[in-house]
């Protein structure tokens, strides 16, 4: 596998999701500059967590008109598997690859702390690694990662097994609970909790490994 | 020509930052304080002489950029 991981101004888990996936896959990711109008060969995309032009107008609004996004947009249409992690989420929604909008949490705090998630849909690439029904801790890290979406596509993502990751206890006040979408193909994901920062005993679990390897064995 | 983009919440998107100032508002005292939403303005100076130029320039840019149609409305004022 030949990950790459897009840096965008004020990304901050590029660095983490570079390790995670050299642990996974044993080789290191290619890190593309957000500027640059072509990706390397690659066929797995990482967007990672921070927050890209200072989170200025909305989250991940001017990452996503970066001149790479154009590439990467291509790219996921043709079906390679893009992941967004966190402020990678809300630019995938920014750009129209994955439905609804990352809204101000709704307790309005800054939520930094480990969650449980609810593993809904283990047939996707990204979930793989997991069983259906299984429970795994994320930390995640965000004050804006209240999922929204209007009814109508709430229920057709629920319908079609697109809820992959939901919160067992919701930090931010997401809508139906959601920590995860897919997009209708299967090969775009989102979420906000961070895979990357449980992937050792030393870092407080190994739930984070057990995803990128099952990432890369999809994929593969 | 001048372009005042407002920007706001759409009906039944949550504002819980419209939530928090009806709360410091009610502290102060101000008890008829029923709804609180809060947006934002963008003002551009365009190039556009014409009215209906600018107004399609802004209108695409709200599309492309300035607004996310998932969460938000916006209204555009022209002025010279």
């Amino acid at each position: 596998m030949k990950p790459a991981v897009i840096v965008f101004p004020a990304s901050n888990c590029d660095r983490d999701v570079a390790v995670a996936l050299e642990q996974a896959t044993g080789a290191k990711p290619a890190m593309v500059w957000h500027g640059d109008a072509d990706l390397p060969d690659t066929d797995f995309i990482v967007l990672p967590g921070g927050f890209s032009y200072g989170d200025y107008l909305r989250c991940g609004a001017m990452a996503s008109k970066s001149p790479i996004m154009r590439a990467v947009m291509e790219k996921a249409k043709a079906g390679t598997p893009v992941l967004g992690i966190c402020n990678g989420f809300q630019i995938l929604c920014e750009t129209g690859l994955l439905p609804g909008a990352l809204l101000r949490n709704a307790n309005l705090h800054f939520v930094c702390r480990t969650v449980t998630l609810r593993v809904e849909n283990s047939q996707s690439i990204f979930t793989s690694g997991f069983e259906t029904g299984q429970f795994v801790d994320f930390p995640v890290a965000h004050h804006d990662g209240n999922y929204f979406a209007d009814d109508a596509t709430l229920d057709r993502l629920e319908g079609d097994g697109r809820v992959a990751l939901r919160y067992v206890d919701n930090p931010n006040g997401s809508a139906r609970n959601i920590a995860g979408v897919l997009n209708d193909a299967g090969n775009v994901f989102g979420l906000m909790p961070h895979p990357e920062r449980v992937i050792s005993p030393l870092l407080g679990g190994l739930d984070g490994a057990a995803f990128f390897k099952g990432v890369v064995d999809a994929a593969a | 020509m001048k372009a005042k983009i407002i920007i706001t919440l759409k009906n039944g998107v949550l504002d819980p930052q419209g939530k928090a100032i009806e709360g410091a508002l009610k502290g102060l005292g101000f008890d008829g304080v029923t709804d609180v939403r809060q947006g934002k303005e963008i003002e551009l100076s365009l190039a556009e002489t014409d009215e209906a130029a600018a107004r399609a320039k802004a209108e695409e840019m709200c599309r492309k950029l300035l607004a996310n149609p998932v969460m938000e409305n916006y209204v555009i004022e022209i002025t010279p």
